[in-house]
């Protein structure tokens, strides 16, 4: 009797459990299927390649998808090296009971933890007040060039806010690496950084590129750190300059689904502008998944 | 002789890197909290916004009550944080009551009765889930399910803090998912065994074995969950009505500290204490996500070690 | 692989040079699509021009204006006498107010709503949160769910001086970022109320706005905002630190012709001047 109840009980949990995925799968697919059904349609070549216009209610929203490219470019010019090489550190040049050690990976944590909002804080007092107009003064006489949003500043930001992403994944791939490899260049007699350089990089640029690709899908979608670094809402140009302002397409959703003055002229587009968001950051991360299994199933062999 | 020249340069570069890290924290800790000190050093922003007016409400005369009221916009500025805070709070407690059992049940089953080809494509699906941007679940609760939640409770409020809650929770689900799941994979194949061999089913070796194992990762989940929910600004900006309400009924909408500095940090002129209030608000944001972090580290290393006996 | 740093360093210095000179208009977001529609318009007849755009909220405008990152403030409301203070405590000039279109902030109600008219009293009392059910004013019973705008808004800044009389919003109203937040909120809510500039929601319709008992009951429509009797009429306002000067100028002063007062009309605010509107 008792046996029938267990296996009752048993049964039902793991039924409920296999439920909870479900529902979490079923929402997924709930939010992606809405926003292909009214965005997919207004999806065109035109859409992607042109500027908006009168008023946001026309037009497309291509210097939102440059402004987010030039913005992500920059980031990961900025974030990549400085991860790579403090994983690097981490792993190879750290002495094993050094007390940095253990300081720099709670730094790590902790920053994956900090609100993106207090980024955008930091962008501003750090950035743009204190950087920005020291060189403003320094270089440029006082005039205002550097002390202002920019996409520069934005983008140092950002990499701030996806360097523990960088870090982990860096520092995961060098792991995987068999000790033999380091012993092995080492009796060869390569100095640390030739060790590093012509053995660990290269069989670590799959997780290398792993965090490169969330990093940057996650620099794409955050708006509250660009929100007062660099973000702008209808730009006639082009952001050439690093000291340029940039439109972007997580600011522009949310312009245009807070503010806009036709909101159903303007609901087609701003599906649409979804759409591409979602399908930029969906490719970014289906790409590190699967490169992630790969580099998996490669370890297990 | 030229080679361990550029050797040491390398190696310079790489510790700086290093240090960077530990220098950014320090940094934002210090560059935000010194436009937040004039609130304790500047007597025009101690009259206006001192750490009484934050914290005790304005003494609304004339009979002297003390109100708590968040409007600093006005003839008399009124800065009162609890509003705000209370509003964080509650929709981190919606968030969450929606966001654990599910995120933890799903990774129970991945980890424990997924058969290995349902579990590789169950995986991903829910970390697709961390693929969307939180501007998007803003934008999701705001046009599509505001109306859905006011119909299915008969609210008042079309932004309340049911939808914005969920939303957040959808936000917090593929993190304490990820890494629940990580822990409980984490455990090693002899302990199912072992119960298996004994005589359990699936889900009693799940229940009294193999979770109370993982716990100290779970545990650790749940913080960097709590600690999302808390910051998270765009989904909070876009559908929780923005308004600083005081109360603990979630069919009002709210306000919340993030969405606050957010919506706000615009407007105000640089230097005046409304400014110097904002950047005190993301000194409490980031010291509370600190503390909660650091605790969160050294109580799952103590759990840890206790459970397992081994040192972490 | 020794040139691409080389490279790289070669081909960022340009990016390090400031960009060219173009007018930057920041401030009001009733005022940001109106700012846009002028840009596009006078860039379209100039090919030289650049003018950008950013809205933010009329407060957003002013310090803008104040720290000097925009050349144009666009605001909603006028300075305060405090702002224009500090303006010239820093450039040593009065800053300079220019009118450039006038609107009515208009009272949204739901087209379900049979209420169709309401005095400035009342609506001052329904947004401090005195009056809290339709029933008080001439509807069906409910609760009244109220919508206004950040405090960054000019408009909530001129409705709260205005229409409330300085005193404070009711905590229960839920404050979005735009005008159009409110509308489309108003428009999604039977028992809702909101206000702002001119905006195009399915779903909402303008109230009558009544000075007090005594007077007729008007609509923020053409006629009623340029004779000032509709009792919530504003005029928008650019503010510059000083005399404006150059591209600035060459910009203004076609905003303030009949080119681009036409703009305004077709946008949906009103011109300055009677005669601009008849320009189709």
């Amino acid at each position: 009797m008792k046996r029938r109840w267990i296996n009752f009980v048993s049964r039902f949990f793991t039924i409920a459990t296999g439920l909870a995925c479900l529902a979490v799968t079923v929402m997924v697919a709930l939010i992606l299927g809405n926003v292909v059904r009214h965005g997919f349609g207004h999806l065109s070549w035109k859409f992607l390649s042109t500027a908006p216009s009168a008023g946001m209610t026309e037009g497309g929203i291509f210097p939102a998808i440059f402004g987010t490219a030039f913005l992500v470019i920059l980031m990961t010019l900025a974030v990549v090296p400085l991860g790579v090489c403090t994983a690097i550190y981490l792993q190879e040049y750290a002495p094993a009971r050094s007390r940095w050690v253990p300081l720099v990976r709670m730094a790590i944590q902790n920053l994956a933890g900090v609100p993106a909002i207090v980024f955008g804080l930091f962008g501003l007092g750090f950035f743009i007040q204190f950087l920005g107009k020291g060189i403003d003064r320094f270089f440029f006489g006082g005039d205002l060039v550097f002390g202002q949003p920019a996409i520069l500043w934005a983008a140092l930001t950002l990499a701030l806010l996806t360097l523990p992403t960088v870090v982990v994944a860096t520092e995961e791939a060098l792991r995987v690496v068999p000790r033999a490899h380091r012993e092995v260049a080492y009796s060869l007699g390569a100095t640390r950084w030739r060790m590093v350089r012509h053995v660990l990089l290269p069989q670590a640029v799959s997780g290398i590129l792993t965090g490169t690709i969330l990093a940057v899908s996650r620099g794409a979608g955050e708006v509250a750190p660009i929100l007062f670094t660099g973000a702008a809402y209808y730009l006639p140009y082009l952001p050439k300059r690093l000291n340029q302002q940039f439109m972007e397409l997580g600011y522009h959703v949310y312009v245009m689904a807070t503010q806009s003055p036709d909101v159903d002229a303007t609901m087609p587009i701003l599906y649409a502008t979804v759409f591409v968001l979602l399908a930029l950051t969906f490719t970014l991360n289906f790409a590190a998944i699967l490169i992630r299994s790969k580099i998996r199933r490669r370890m297990k062999r | 002789m030229n080679r361990s020249w550029s050797e040491r340069i390398i190696e310079g570069v790489i510790r700086l890197s290093a240090g960077l890290a530990i220098a950014s924290l320090i940094l934002i800790f210090i560059f935000i909290g010194k436009e937040a000190v004039p609130l304790f050093t500047s007597a025009e922003a101690r009259a206006e916004a001192g750490m009484s007016k934050l914290f005790l409400g304005n003494r609304e005369s004339p009979d002297g009550k003390r109100v708590q009221v968040w409007q600093p916009v006005s003839e008399v500025p009124k800065y009162s944080l609890w509003p705000l805070i209370v509003g964080t709070l509650k929709a981190t407690l919606v968030a969450l009551l929606f966001a654990f059992p599910l995120a933890i049940a799903a990774a129970i089953f991945t980890s424990e009765f997924a058969p290995p080809g349902l579990r590789e494509v169950v995986k991903p699906v829910i970390e697709l889930l961390a693929g969307i941007p939180s501007v998007v679940l803003g934008f999701f609760a705001l046009i599509v399910t505001a109306t859905y939640f006011q119909d299915l409770f008969h609210l008042d409020y079309r932004l309340n803090t049911w939808n914005a809650g969920f939303a957040l929770g959808l936000a917090v689900i593929p993190i304490v998912y990820t890494v629940a799941e990580d822990a409980l994979t984490a455990v090693p194949q002899s302990f199912r065994a072992g119960s298996i061999a004994l005589g359990a089913t699936p889900w009693q070796t799940a229940r009294r074995v193999v979770f109370p194992a993982a716990f100290p990762g779970i545990f650790a989940a749940g913080i960097l969950g709590f600690g999302r929910a808390i910051g998270e600004t765009m989904i909070v900006l876009m559908a929780s009505g923005n308004a600083a309400i005081l109360s603990w009924n979630p069919g009002y909408s709210f306000r919340s500290l993030s969405a606050t500095v957010a919506a706000e940090l615009g407007e105000v002129v640089n230097g005046s204490p409304h400014y110097h209030v904002l950047f005190f608000i993301g000194v409490l944001l980031f010291a509370f996500t600190f503390l909660l972090n650091l605790a969160g580290q050294l109580w799952v290393g103590r759990l840890r070690r206790k459970l397992t006996g081994a040192r972490s | 692989m020794k040139k691409l740093p080389l490279a790289a360093v070669l081909f960022s210095v340009p990016l390090l040079l400031p960009a060219a000179q173009s007018v930057t208009i920041k401030g009001s977001d009733t005022m940001v699509i109106l700012n846009q529609r002028w840009a596009e318009n006078y860039m379209a007849s100039r090919k030289d021009a650049v003018i950008q755009v950013t809205g933010g909220g009329s407060g957003t405008g002013i310090s803008a204006l104040l720290s000097g990152s925009t050349d144009i403030c666009a605001s909603s409301r006028p300075m305060s006498e405090k702002e224009k203070a500090a303006l010239q405590a820093k450039t040593g000039v009065p800053p300079v107010e220019i009118p450039v279109a006038k609107d009515g902030v208009a009272i949204f109600l739901n087209t379900q709503n049979p209420v169709k008219e309401l005095t400035l009293a009342q609506i001052k009392d329904i947004y401090t949160g005195k009056i809290t059910d339709w029933k008080d004013v001439g509807g069906t019973a409910g609760r009244i769910i109220l919508y206004s705008r950040e405090n960054n808004s000019g408009t909530y800044v001129f409705f709260k001086e205005h229409v409330l009389n300085k005193q404070d919003f009711s905590p229960m109203a839920s404050n979005l970022p735009g005008t159009a937040g409110v509308a489309n909120a108003v428009s999604k809510d039977p028992k809702g109320i909101g206000y702002g500039g001119a905006a195009y929601a399915k779903g909402i319709k303008y109230c009558a706005v009544q000075a007090d008992d005594k007077s007729p009951a008007y609509l923020p429509d053409e006629k009623h905002i340029l004779a000032g009797t509709y009792a919530a009429s504003r005029d928008l306002y650019f503010y510059l630190r000083g005399p404006a000067q150059g591209e600035v100028k060459s910009f203004i002063d076609w905003v303030l012709s009949r080119a681009g007062q036409s703009v305004v009309v077709s946008v949906g605010y009103f011109p300055l001047k009677k005669a601009a509107s008849k320009i189709k």
